[in-house]
């Protein structure tokens, strides 16, 4: 049952080889025998799940099945879910039970989706290896030693570790495609405004983005096909059409340009890594596609830029955590002043309480037109960067990380190098782009991910893209060895 | 040393939209604590603002008001500080992009000359909730019904030199904004809000001298008397030789004093910057030309009518153009009766008074404008005199109808039938023959002060019903 996609799922449901309680409970129990070793969730409520398993068969019998009803889906702990908590990996929000879904949920449940439970992420999604968490690290299911990446390292590694057949994730700079990257599976961050942001809990307004991970490119469409859409109720959303995202899954790749950024393929590549690259991009020039050498001539300034961005929106997004109104508040409070200051000292990391400094610092007065505005001028130049390759190219295709999955605690202690993991990830948020990583070989048992991005509001590209690939290569079905056991 | 002192007004303005600025919560006054906070207001984790565009609209209405240029593409911020009632730890705001320009409005001072006030900007924002301090045993209980309601903040430019002046100032924004229709201006319900920036300078002298801010003065009487207090501090602090420190202060209107705010209530660094969660306002001729369309005549339009059209002096076209409501009801009145001139005196001196007294808005008021005209008609056409027509008034105010019901019920008809006064006229001269015989023998100046007696004696008979113009012709032809 574990390793069927989301696709054989809902055909199996539609057909009635199996009910959506059978699949509900089977990766329930796998959860339960399975994640003490990845830690991959942070909240399971199983009679919630096999109450909505029951009620999507009923739906299924009586013929009103809609478009996922029945699978089980894990979410994000960033996603708010009305009545469960949502903890967003934080001490902060420990206690936080929202009295609403998120836009995001509502989508999937009104598609008869199963919330299987929620899972572990970097604190605030402050981070690239799931190891800021107030939950405890994630581990990564290929290698338990390793980090599963991050910010939604919870979601990559159930995904990975087959205790769900998909799930969600977010991408501020890179946070679903590096842990999909790091975990041997196929994630998508859609084009910013794509998918509503309303519920998500914010950390850098600009820049985040709700998407699929899963195992294939089909199973991302079908996700993406419930979860994108106008939402009145998010600003930001984009009143743009959606499309059938499964519609063109197979089109050919015969005369598709895919441009590859001569910055991201220098010095700072592991070596084996841009081998496995080299191979998959082989694999798309020999169903037709042809390879353009391009520029991105600003992306040595995309972390420094991001670096101001992302911190100077989190830095206001995360006042409201005040202790005031909801969430966690210290003993005690002797003042104000009091409740603010140990409030916040306690219920922060180290991580966001970094972020929070260095984006206060950048929008001080003073400072702004230096950093703050500089960085949102600098972030034209990079978008306008990828405006100009797209006049050459359909889709730019490149590594993801630099390497591979690196071991816990490596980077735990240094932020810098922390940072440096998304250089290739983080100028697609910068220019509101969608991007997708997919399994694209392996370096000592570790998964390598291509990245591949496309113009606004193309995810159609993309998806065809990675699933054509997925065709023709079977680095997306494979199944870690961590993974083996678990069955009822 | 003559000092003058140099004052603008920051006007905070609640806009009377149904819901929030960035959410669908009402914004009816006086509820219960936190039933009109939804999930926005309260900055809920993932929550997002939408922006109401009854508010923009309301802001353009109040652009065009004041002839100002609007923003074409005005841009919210984020102003940041901390506070309980302060919920998402900011307040949306606009900064440098504001939505209403430059403009400019007049005002009217008191000696009856107007002023032009400049308007250096307005901008949306939304309003924080309330800390109430009472009640809660040495702890704050936090109130956020009143936050995200939608504000206009209208900063003034330095151009007031006195209490007198902002007064004025403020009862012409007032009259303006209650024309438009987008506040209802009520500054007891915190309506409308002021800020006092205020400084002095050597009279004649060009530069400002350091000013002090003193903050939420909310009713026209705490302004006036805030500004002359601080006139007067600021005074002695400069004839000392001192100098004024920038700062903020409060007006404490039970002490009538203005003091220094903790430092601590001040935040110093608001880290503006553009709002994420919000696109940027984009506002093309074809919407600002429509909402032109629907803007009323306003005060000062009207002011200049009433004393081109019907005559009134400035003063009397002022006070009857202090609201749409009174003009409307002014202007009705004088159409009914057709003499704009009477109709003008008498809204503003028996119908206002009784209003006052009675504590009564125009807008329920007892006696309505064509019962008012109604009895302006039989004082011009001599059926009441003007005594008795006050009285009509006050039974017309208890509400006992129509002025020529309320006439005939009381047989309060004037006697201008020639022949009925001859007869009563003469029967006083006839009663009387020794003050005639004294009549007859005064002068013209003694004659005058003679005649009150006949006039009184006549209308005794007439129990005070006879046309006293006609009374006195009469007597005047009989006596001799």
């Amino acid at each position: 049952m574990h390793t069927k996609s989301v696709a054989q799922l809902m055909q199996g449901l539609r057909e009635r080889q199996f009910s959506s309680v059978e699949v509900t409970r089977a990766y329930l129990h796998r959860i339960a025998a399975l994640d003490s070793q990845y830690n991959s969730f942070i909240t399971v409520d199983e009679a919630a799940a096999l109450a909505a398993a029951a009620i999507a068969d009923k739906r299924l019998a009586a013929g009103d099945g809609a478009a996922l009803t029945g699978i089980p889906i894990a979410h994000k702990d960033i996603f708010c879910t009305d009545g469960m908590r949502t903890s967003c990996g934080s001490r902060m929000l420990d206690n936080f039970i929202p009295p609403y879904d998120a836009t995001v949920i509502q989508r999937f449940n009104a598609a008869g989706a199963v919330l299987l439970g929620k899972t572990n992420m970097d604190e605030f999604a402050m981070g690239s290896s799931t190891e800021s968490s107030f939950y405890g690290p994630t581990r990564n299911p290929w290698n338990t030693d390793l980090v599963p990446g991050g910010s939604s390292g919870g979601s990559a590694a159930a995904v990975a570790g087959r205790l769900a057949p998909a799930a969600t994730g977010t991408d501020t700079g890179g946070s679903i495609r590096q842990p999909a990257a790091f975990c041997g599976i196929t994630g998508l961050k859609p084009t910013y405004g794509r998918v509503s942001r309303l519920g998500m809990v914010a950390f850098a307004s600009s820049l985040d983005q709700a998407g699929p991970m899963a195992h294939s490119a089909e199973d991302c469409a079908l996700l993406l096909n419930t979860m994108a859409g106008h939402d009145p109720l998010d600003s930001t959303s984009s009143t743009m059409a959606t499309a059938d995202y499964c519609a063109s899954l197979g089109d050919s790749l015969a005369g598709l340009r895919i441009g590859l950024p001569r910055e991201y393929f220098s010095a700072g590549l592991d070596a084996a890594t841009g081998a496995c690259i080299g191979s998959a991009l082989q694999e798309l020039e020999a169903q037709g596609a042809t390879l353009v050498e391009v520029s991105l001539p600003h992306s040595d300034l995309t972390i420094p830029t991001y670096y101001i961005i992302a911190p100077a929106e989190a830095s206001t997004n995360l006042s409201r955590f005040d202790g005031v109104r909801y969430g966690y508040r210290c003993d005690n409070p002797t003042d104000l002043h009091d409740l603010y200051t140990r409030t916040r000292q306690e219920g922060f990391g180290d991580e966001v309480k970094r972020r929070i400094l260095v984006g206060t610092y950048a929008l001080s007065a003073g400072y702004y037109d230096a950093y703050y505005k500089k960085a949102q001028q600098i972030r034209r130049l990079i978008k306008q960067d990828f405006m100009d390759c797209f006049e050459q190219v359909d889709i730019i295709a490149g590594p993801t990380t630099p390497g591979p999955a690196f071991a816990l605690g490596a980077k735990a202690n240094d932020p810098i190098a922390m940072y440096l993991e998304d250089v290739y990830t983080l100028a697609v948020n910068l220019a509101g782009l969608p991007g997708m990583s997919i399994p694209a070989g392996f370096v000592d048992n570790k998964p390598v991910g291509l990245q591949l991005i496309g113009r606004h509001f193309d995810e159609t590209r993309l998806l065809n893209v990675a699933h054509r690939f997925q065709q023709a290569t079977d680095w997306h079905l494979r199944t870690p060895d961590s993974a083996q056991g678990g069955q009822q | 040393m003559q000092w003058e002192s140099v004052i603008g007004l920051e006007v905070h303005l609640q806009l009377a939209t149904q819901s929030k600025i960035f959410s669908g919560s009402s914004t009816a006054f006086g509820a219960e604590p936190n039933t009109q906070a939804s999930a926005v207001d309260l900055a809920m984790p993932g929550m997002l603002p939408v922006l109401n565009e009854q508010a923009v609209r309301f802001a353009v209405k109040f652009g065009l008001g004041i002839g100002a240029s609007i923003g074409k593409r005005s841009v919210f911020d984020r102003k940041n500080y901390f506070y309980p009632d302060l919920p998402k730890g900011y307040q949306i705001s606009q900064f440098d992009a504001p939505i209403v320009g430059r403009g400019t409005f007049e005002i009217l001072l008191e000696d009856g000359s107007a002023r032009s006030i400049g308007i250096t900007r307005a901008h949306l924002e939304e309003d924080a909730g309330k800390s109430l301090h009472e009640d809660f045993h040495g702890q704050t209980g936090i109130d956020l019904n009143r936050a995200g309601t939608p504000l206009l903040e209208i900063v003034s430019d330095p151009d007031i030199r006195n209490a007198a002046e902002a007064v004025s100032y403020l009862k012409a924004l007032h009259s303006l904004v209650t024309y438009l229709g987008i506040s209802d201006g009520n500054m007891a319900e915190g309506s409308m809000r002021c800020d006092v920036n205020i400084s002095l300078r050597p009279l004649g002298c060009e530069t400002l001298g350091t000013r002090a801010e003193i903050k939420n003065v909310n009713s026209f009487r705490f302004v006036d008397k805030a500004i002359r207090y601080e006139i007067e501090r600021q005074t002695a602090i400069l004839e000392d030789g001192g100098t004024v420190a920038q700062e903020t202060r409060l007006y404490d209107a039970d002490r009538d004093e203005t003091r220094p705010m903790r430092s601590k209530e001040i935040a110093n660094d608001y880290r503006y910057f553009p709002e994420p969660d919000l696109l940027p306002v984009v506002i093309d001729d074809a919407y600002i030309e429509a909402i032109r369309n629907t803007l009323p005549e306003l005060p000062a339009d009207k002011r200049h009518r009433f004393h081109t059209q019907y005559g009134l002096n400035t003063y009397d076209a002022n006070i009857l153009s202090a609201t749409r409501a009174l003009a409307d009801y002014f202007e009705a009145v004088a159409a009914d009766c057709g003499d704009a001139k009477i109709a003008a005196n008498w809204v503003q001196v028996e119908l206002l008074g009784q209003l006052n007294r009675d504590a009564h808005a125009i807008d329920n008021c007892p006696v309505s404008a064509a019962q008012l005209g109604g009895l302006i008609r039989r004082i011009l056409d001599h059926s009441i005199s003007g005594k008795m027509a006050k009285q009509v008034f006050e039974a017309m105010w208890q509400g006992e109808g129509s002025a020529d019901a309320i006439i005939d019920a009381r047989g309060f008809k004037q006697v201008s039938d020639s022949g009925a006064l001859e007869t009563i006229v003469d029967q006083v001269i006839n009663t009387n023959a020794a003050q005639a015989q004294q009549y007859r023998d005064a002068d013209e100046t003694k004659r005058k002060k003679l005649v009150g007696f006949f006039v009184g004696q006549v209308m005794q008979l007439s129990k005070g019903q006879a046309n006293p113009q006609m009374v006195n012709d009469l007597l005047a032809k009989k006596l001799v």
